[in-house]
């Protein structure tokens, strides 16, 4: 019996990719917009950026050592740092993104188990707990010295705005969320990974700007639709939030049926809510849905009496 | 024109260099042989020789014990040495019958029964079923029984699966090249037994030259067509491959022929040739010896009842100490713990690999990602199957489909939390069948 061996059930092979991977991926994919914030709104951006990631990472790291299980090196809480950051204005006291990094972490990841068992997107929970909890601090866009309303909050008052600026991203709003060049960046990067796809994002986008068309009172006006579509966080949130995988349905159906949601979410939020933006409630309220999309949504087994599946 | 597959798959490191290029070599092995009485679906064969008798090549050693059984043969001339459970690949002991080989290969002569034109196609299925063969794709299932739809006049398609998508194999593709027209023989033959079926090749286009010569050898042939498939793991899987080359689908409480489909495996085919044209039965395999770990990776032709123990060294041994042992390819063979086990009708191959990625990764949570569903040829979410049985939840796992389950592979391959999906499934679907039994 000297060759005793390894013994295991099928497969004996495994891909190389990893959870860590694809955080490390998510990460690289802010990058551009992570940058474009520092540069655009100073240094006080990186301080912000750098307090929330130790803090999430932070909060992960003692609860592991209380838990006896180390969880940080899947790079989820980093994701969760650079998330939050990127939505917080550049005017916040130093302590919001602790708090926050502790609350996403603490009471939305950890408290029900931890990576894979959040039913909110950390970031998004406690940017939401924030906004309730503080709502001047979280909604004073002033940098530069310029108290600057947001663009869509000065389209929303009748203003009107410079699309282009809107587009490169030199208006006020929080940290990541300015420059669609640069989301649109990262987001390109990872449906080349391969980490995400259009299902979610697209039918997001295309509901979205439907519904701001018919019911917007501005009509088909390009100008219009831009300004709503690169402002208010919204490429963040339908590229880097919306994919989240722990928060969005399992099944394609369930995710085109997620994206319309919060299409049409956003887009009520927007023009009959109080505030000119939305995405963040959008994604939360959709979040709590997700079950319920996966069960109208269930996918037929092969040859279970579906119809021909094409691809 | 779309390229024939299916939804789902994946694409592996294919591993077959190391042996494809290297024709066939015949391999005369040496001592002990055994033979399993179960090496197909189905009632054990029953022993007809006993400790001390002599055997030759070909002779019966064990008739079949049943409707849906098969005989088995030796494949040396010797000396039965005992009758004695002995370990096979799965890792269980089966009655087997040791032969001793004595090396001089004496055989009972072998004689077709009758020109092939003469046989009626009961006669067929009788040669079939006397020469032992069986599904040599992996499951084993008695070839003559499949061949015996309970309405032979509706099928339309007798499919030959020459897909081989399992990594590393390679044994197949060596057989078409070297023996086509034994290949394209024996579907030749099995189109016999149904009046208006018609005859696919089903090709992986991995394998060029494949397709190019069977191409050529049967473009007078008005009954038989070659397709070819995209390559993509599990190409091979039945339903998979009957869905690809027909647009026909069957789940798993239908069988082929439900659909008008008949399918079988090159080796098998090639066996139903040399069983009606020659007079052989089965008792020969081409094995793939491969792996980064053997010294001399190629194809052999191997009698059954050889050890896995002798292949090796036939393959000039290890070069490096091996990790891991695979009977059959890597997504869906056996790990062995042990070299001293027969080949078998439905041995494909022995993989060595130097490294086993399985225990060097650990499980972790998993994060919804979708992967497994994206891959699931099944069309199923094995994520939550995976979770209903690792809760025990039989209700939720027949819900979510659980039975629809292939075991092809796919979803722990691509699983990025390295979660043992296959396995988990695996073990709940055998608990609930063998519930059902009862």
């Amino acid at each position: 019996m000297s060759d005793l061996r390894k013994i295991s059930s099928n497969p004996h092979i495994r891909s190389r990719s990893t959870i860590s991977g694809i955080m490390a991926a998510v990460v690289i994919a802010l990058m551009p917009a992570t940058g474009f914030g520092i540069w655009h709104f100073g240094p006080r951006a990186l301080m912000l950026i750098a307090i929330s990631i130790a803090s999430t990472v932070g909060t992960e790291f003692l609860y592991g050592l209380l838990m006896k299980k180390t969880t940080v090196g899947d790079l989820s809480a980093v994701v969760t740092g650079l998330l939050l950051a990127l939505n917080l204005p550049v005017s916040v006291p130093w302590w919001i993104p602790v708090l926050g990094g502790v609350f996403a972490i603490l009471v939305v990841k950890m408290l029900f188990g931890g990576l894979g068992q959040n039913f909110m997107n950390p970031a998004l929970a406690a940017r939401c707990f924030l906004l309730i909890s503080f709502p001047a601090l979280m909604t004073d866009f002033s940098y530069d010295g310029i108290s600057g309303a947001t663009p869509l909050a000065a389209l929303k008052a009748g203003e009107s705005v410079n699309v282009m600026d809107m587009i490169l991203g030199h208006t006020a709003g929080t940290i990541g969320e300015t420059s669609m060049v640069a989301l649109a960046v990262g987001a390109c990067f990872l449906l080349l990974c391969g980490v995400i796809d259009l299902k979610i994002p697209g039918s997001y986008i295309v509901t979205f700007l439907l519904f701001e068309a018919i019911f917007g009172g501005h009509g088909f006006d390009p100008a219009y639709l831009a300004a709503q579509l690169s402002g208010g966080g919204l490429m963040l949130g339908a590229f880097f939030m919306a994919t989240d995988y722990v928060t969005r349905p399992i099944t394609s159906g369930g995710q085109y049926l997620f994206g319309i949601f919060l299409g049409l979410m956003t887009g009520i939020f927007r023009i009959f809510g109080p505030g000119a933006e939305g995405v963040s409630y959008a994604i939360i309220l959709g979040n709590l849905l997700v079950p319920l999309m996966e069960k109208v949504t269930w996918p037929k087994a092969f040859g279970k009496g579906g119809k021909r599946h094409e691809k | 024109m779309a390229k024939l597959t299916f939804v789902g798959g994946i694409h592996p490191y294919e591993g077959k260099d190391l042996s494809k290029d290297k024709p066939i070599l015949e391999m005369h092995p040496k001592g002990e042989m055994v033979y399993p009485v179960s090496q197909h679906i189905g009632a054990p064969a029953k022993p007809l020789v006993k400790k001390g008798d002599r055997v030759l090549v070909g002779q019966k050693i064990a008739e079949s014990g049943g409707f849906v059984s098969a005989p088995v043969y030796s494949s040396v001339s010797g000396t039965v040495k005992a009758v004695e459970p002995r370990r096979v690949a799965v890792g269980d002991m089966v009655q087997s019958i040791v032969v001793d080989n004595d090396e001089l290969y004496e055989n009972v002569g072998f004689y077709p029964v009758a020109p092939v034109e003469k046989l009626t196609k009961t006669e067929i299925l009788d040669i079939i079923r006397e020469a032992g063969i069986v599904g040599m794709g992996g499951a084993g299932f008695p070839t003559h029984v499949k061949l015996s739809p309970k309405e032979p006049e509706k099928i339309d398609y007798v499919i030959a699966n020459c897909s081989e998508c399992e990594p590393y194999l390679t044994s197949d593709y060596r057989r078409m090249l070297e023996e086509p027209e034994k290949l394209i023989g024996g579907l030749k033959i099995i189109l016999k037994l149904f009046d208006r079926a018609a005859g696919i090749l089903a090709v992986e286009d991995n394998k060029p030259d494949c397709i190019r010569i069977l191409k050529e050898l049967t473009k007078n042939e008005k009954r038989i067509v070659v397709k070819s498939l995209k390559t993509k793991y599990p190409q091979g899987a039945e339903r998979q491959l009957i869905y690809a080359v027909t647009g026909r689908q069957i789940n798993s409480s239908m069988l082929p022929a439900d659909v008008g489909c008949i399918v079988n495996n090159v080796d098998t085919m090639v066996a139903v040739y040399r069983a009606v044209m020659e007079g052989v039965p089965s008792m020969e395999r081409i094995i793939t010896v491969t792996g980064d770990c053997v010294a001399r990776p190629r194809n052999y032709r191997v009698p059954t009842g050889t050890s896995y123990r002798q292949l090796v060294e036939e393959a000039g041994g290890f070069v490096k100490e091996p990790g891991k042992l695979i009977c059959g390819g890597p997504m869906m063979g056996f790990a062995l713990f042990d070299l001293d086990i027969p080949v078998t009708k439905t041995s494909t191959a022995l993989l060595a690999l130097s490294e086993d990625e399985v225990s060097l990764l650990a499980p972790g949570p998993c994060i919804n990602c979708g992967r497994c569903a994206q891959v699931c040829p099944g069309r199923v979410v094995p994520s939550r199957l995976a979770d209903a049985a690792e809760q025990s939840d039989e209700e939720a796992f027949l819900k979510y489909n659980g039975m629809e389950c292939c075991e092809c592979g796919c979803c722990s391959y691509i699983c990025p939390a390295k979660r043992q999906l296959t396995q988990e499934i695996k073990s709940m679907r055998k608990l609930i069948l063998a519930k059902k039994k009862k």
